[in-house]
């Protein structure tokens, strides 16, 4: 007992100098915080302009009365957002599999896959709602959807299965052939090694990047304001012309923050463990 | 002496304008196991995933139990769940424990129930010395460990071949002793194989008969003690004297 309790003077040493840069670190990094958070509010609070700014932008009054309303129309963001994000995983995975397939039977799907990625990846989002939001029902087709909410979301869809595709088909092609190779020697065939071996991988690997787009989906949501939804977005700007006061754009932002900030944490958490390439 | 278990027959493969392969003929009996020396480069990987069906050859034919195996219209995934593979990189998915490694294969392509198949992975893990270890992924094994779950993976669908692709040239020298027990111990149950390697005293030990690849061709075969002994071609000499200066045999 007495021999293990002994610790060396050196010891003892090295970990007191390790104590003494760990205090030292947390001084630095507390004072250079103070220097650069203060700094920007004094710029910011000196500034000419402030107190007109604080009236519009931050108005506790208005901000207190609008934010009722816009957290209503937070509701239908949310509801877009999950049910595209469930069609855009699905779709896009469909994508991903047609265009890492090898059988010649699948070129012409092959070729309309890059054809999808190419011109819906290419277009801007913005411009997809419009043309989706107001092109589609212009046609007059019976049978097709006039909801401008099922239309923001198809366009939203469109867009954001093209990018989720680009993400899966990158996992696909980062798992080892050696993979591929082992799960055809036990017996299986190409489909049951996609499935069983190959896509449980790239799954895993893409989680963070398909987080990612996560984030960037639930902001764009507030694209289909455009064609008139009464969504967040929408609401506050509705809010804000009648009082002359930005002041709920502000709360519409915290909304947003208030999903996308945990999405991110759950990102970053993602991106420390598992996901190993070999 | 029984009806071959495989047959290669004039096989040439190339890879792009590199020929790999350039009429290679191998006739392993049952119960037999041929071991394919030569060096890196000169084709062994190459045979062993042709005949897997994991590459098509260019010509020649391929016959297991008499059948060609290499004809267009055979079913490759038929072919491939009456032979077994083992790879140098063991290739054991990195997702699953060693128990579902081991029964992926008998699950999903014989359609055996789970309870039964897990049953039957147990034993085959115990056999290969991996008792405790059926819940382990990969990673927490060791390079040894990993290729005698893949060994028992290969072995797992009872193949009527098993094809041995330097399994132990990746591994640390303290390491492939264990791994060389498992194939002696499937040699001694009569278990058919094409061992690749580059174990000179194993394929001495092991090995009905040595093949000597170089470029593309089999220079030689016959049994261990001539191949090794006393080589004919140069060829031949040349490769294990090499050998022998750098203490591998």
């Amino acid at each position: 007992m007495t021999e293990t309790a002994v610790i060396s003077d050196r010891r003892l040493a090295r970990e007191a100098a390790k104590r003494r840069q760990a205090r030292r670190g947390q001084a630095v990094a507390a004072v250079s915080t103070i220097i650069v958070l203060g700094g920007l509010a004094a710029v910011v609070l000196t500034s000419p302009g402030w107190p007109a700014v604080r009236e519009t932008f931050f108005s506790w009054s208005v901000f207190k009365e609008s934010f009722p309303e816009v957290l209503s129309g937070f509701w239908l963001d949310v509801k877009i957002f999950m049910i595209v994000e469930v069609v855009v995983l699905a779709v896009a995975l469909a994508i991903a599999l047609v265009r890492t397939s090898r059988g010649p039977a699948l070129f012409p799907l092959r070729m309309l896959g890059t054809v999808y990625v190419d011109l819906f990846r290419g277009v801007p989002t913005i411009l997809l709602v419009y043309l989706v939001g107001f092109g589609v029902p212009a046609l007059q087709l019976t049978g097709l959807p006039t909801d401008p909410v099922v239309l923001g979301g198809i366009a939203l869809a469109l867009s954001y299965s093209a990018y989720v595709a680009e993400v899966y088909k990158a996992g696909i092609r980062s798992v080892h052939r050696g993979q591929r190779d082992a799960a055809l020697a036990v017996g299986l065939t190409e489909g049951q090694a996609m499935r069983h071996v190959i896509l449980p991988q790239a799954v895993r690997r893409v989680a963070p990047p398909l987080l990612n787009d996560f984030v960037a989906l639930q902001k764009d949501v507030a694209l289909i304001s455009i064609l008139g939804p009464q969504e967040a977005f929408r609401i506050a700007q509705i809010v804000q012309g009648e009082n002359f006061n930005y002041t709920p754009l502000i709360a519409a932002a915290l909304l947003y923050l208030a999903v996308t900030v945990p999405l991110a944490r759950v990102v970053d958490r993602m991106g420390g463990g598992g996901g190993e390439v070999r | 002496m029984s009806a071959p278990v495989l047959e290669v027959r004039g096989v040439t493969k190339a890879f792009g304008s590199r020929e790999v392969l350039r009429g290679v003929d191998l006739t392993v009996s049952e119960h037999e196991a041929v071991a394919l020396i030569g060096a890196s480069g000169s084709g062994k990987s190459t045979l062993l995933r042709c005949i897997d069906l994991l590459e098509e050859i260019d010509d020649g034919d391929i016959h297991l139990d008499g059948e060609v195996i290499t004809d267009p219209s055979v079913q490759p995934v038929e072919v491939r769940r009456r032979l077994g593979l083992v790879f140098q990189a063991y290739n054991l998915f990195p997702h699953l424990t060693a128990l579902q490694n081991v029964v992926l294969g008998e699950r999903r392509v014989h359609g055996i129930s789970r309870g039964e198949a897990e049953e039957r992975g147990r034993m085959l893990l115990a056999r290969f010395g991996l008792e405790g270890r059926e819940h382990d992924r990969p990673d927490n094994l060791s390079g040894g460990q990993q290729q005698r779950v893949a060994i028992a993976r290969a072995f797992s669908g009872r193949p009527r071949a098993l094809l041995l692709d330097e399994v132990t040239s990746a591994l640390d020298p303290e390491l492939v002793g264990e791994v060389l027990a498992a194939v002696r111990d499937l040699k001694v149950e009569g278990m058919t194989m094409v061992i690749a390697t580059h174990e000179m005293s194993f394929a001495r030990e092991v090995a009905d008969e040595v093949a000597f690849l170089h470029d593309g061709r089999i220079l030689e075969q016959g049994p261990p003690e001539r191949v090794l002994g006393s080589p004919e071609s140069p060829e031949a000499k040349r490769f294990l004297s090499r050998l022998l200066d750098a203490g591998r045999i």
